[in-house]
């Protein structure tokens, strides 16, 4: 079957998840977002690359900062860009979600940036694009459901390119919640494709997916067995909401076990970097002292997360 | 046109600085396009020994054919290490045609700021203008036809040289 992403001749038409890209197509979007991080210094931090085009943020979820990272790197591609906060408004009333897309490209849409709960809600925008002849239409993945967040996973890219140069001799450990994690899932599939050595998922057995180990990764359930020696460590937030089942005693035992501390950061390597995709609850899967430590590079993410959301938005606009 | 016949492109640089240095002025800065005139640029600045660095820029965010082509497949960051404001700024580029890049190279500056004035120096105005753009410097001005290419490229010893050919 063809990806869903690429159009005939291969390009990228839509980004929905880190699975299945090539190296070259993640170094792609690396490298023209390294173009891009030097616009948002500049005295006018505006580039024409979307002068005219719409860009709809669909966001069928909460979010703050993913969905304003997207409406920053769209303004400063010149874009328009619509929010809709479709969740309050045509949901409610019982619209359905293709319903609504349909009314969106009728309005003269250009881009669809798409969070949803549900995993898969982007593709069947994708699909019902491609059957209605409207493949002209990209689709943008901002999160869906526990399946992929496909720019996290490359702005989590970029920052280690960022700070360690070259992926092959590095390890990763990502600690914490990965079973509702879909920020680790797209992790995992981008650090295998650009040849990371090794990728560990940390954390209780039953925050892990079965067969995780499947992807490419060392399971460690015990953090410091997980931290020993690694490069970089991608600390995951503890997904309270989603915490119906007796999945853990509590926080605070949390903490107590899968807790990044300075001493347990202390068993990574001295100048491993600390990353985090936020919102943290700090005490919770970190401590403060880290958070604000000098290995932490949570901030920087976020402004790396701009530059590589417009290097995605101008590759897809302009395939 | 054959290689025998091309001028040399290192002497030719020569040639564009002693054009240029009569009109220098205090405040003058160069700008060099991505990627022939970043390294015409860079020789001006020696020649001419301007103390500083030459301001680099990749129009590929300001191109007028994005709608056809999408972004260009390498793309360099623009790198302007100095305020444009008040300045009097040399675009250099290696080859002058249609003065698109041209035109969207001065769109590109203006973003940075407001100088003084921004002139153009060029290793070569191969003609065929689509715009009201003029190189006020320029060596050589070969009419070449639509099916030739005249490219500008280093060779392993960092040597500039041209290279023509015919496409289809």
């Amino acid at each position: 079957m063809r990806n869903p992403q690429l159009n005939a001749n291969g390009e990228l038409i839509h980004l929905l998840s880190t699975e299945g890209l090539p190296r070259e197509a993640l170094t792609r979007i690396l490298d023209i977002a390294s173009s891009f991080l030097e616009v948002s210094d500049r005295d006018v931090k505006k580039v024409p690359v979307l002068r005219g085009k719409s860009v709809f943020n669909l966001f069928f979820e909460n979010s703050t900062r993913t969905r304003t990272t997207f409406e920053i790197a769209a303004k400063r591609l010149s874009a328009d860009v619509i929010n809709l906060d479709v969740a309050r408004s045509s949901t409610a009333k019982g619209e359905t979600l293709l319903d609504t897309v349909d009314n969106l490209v009728a309005m003269h849409a250009d881009m669809f940036v798409v969070r949803h709960s549900s995993s898969g809600a982007p593709y069947l925008i994708v699909d019902h694009l491609h059957r209605t002849g409207r493949s002209d239409v990209h689709v943008v993945n901002a999160g869906d459901g526990r399946h992929a967040h496909p720019t996290q996973g490359l702005l989590d890219m970029y920052t280690i390119r960022h700070y360690k140069k070259d992926f092959s001799n590095l390890t990763v450990a990502i600690v914490g919640d990965i079973l509702h994690s879909r920020v680790a899932r797209s992790d995992i599939h981008a650090l295998n494709a650009l040849g990371v050595g090794q990728v560990r998922a940390v954390g209780p057995q039953t925050l892990l997916p079965t067969a995780i180990e499947k992807m490419g990764v060392r399971v460690c359930n015990d953090l410091q067995e997980g931290l020993r020696d690694c490069d970089v460590v991608i600390m995951l937030r503890l997904q309270n909401e989603r915490m119906n089942g007796a999945l853990l005693p509590s926080a605070r035992e949390y903490f107590k076990g899968y807790g990044l501390t300075p001493k347990t950061l202390a068993l990574a390597k001295p100048d491993a970097i600390v990353m985090h995709p936020g919102p943290m609850n700090r005490g919770v899967e970190i401590d403060s002292e880290v958070a604000d430590g000098p290995q932490a590079v949570i901030l920087p993410q976020v402004t790396f997360g701009i530059a590589v959301r417009m290097a995605v938005m101008s590759i897809l606009a302009g395939n | 046109m054959p290689l025998t016949e091309l001028p040399d492109a290192e002497a030719q640089c020569v040639t564009l600085a002693n054009l240029i240095r009569p009109q220098l002025q205090a405040n003058t800065l160069l700008v060099g396009i991505h990627s022939g005139g970043a390294w015409v640029a860079r020789r001006l600045s020696e020649l001419l020994e301007l103390p500083g660095e030459v301001g680099l820029i990749d129009v590929s965010f300001y191109r007028d054919d994005f709608g056809e082509k999408g972004l260009h497949p390498q793309i360099k960051p623009t790198s302007i290490p100095f305020d444009v404001e008040g300045r009097s700024l040399i675009l250099v580029d290696d080859v002058l045609y249609t003065g698109r890049t041209t035109r969207a190279a001065i769109n590109e500056l203006f973003d940075y700021g407001r100088p003084a004035s921004i002139r153009l120096a060029v290793l070569a105005d191969r003609g065929g203008r689509e715009l009201p753009i003029y190189a006020e410097f320029c060596p050589w001005r070969p009419g070449l036809g639509d099916s030739e290419e005249l490219v500008l490229e280093t060779s392993d010893t960092g040597h500039l040289q041209w290279r023509c050919s015919q496409h289809a």
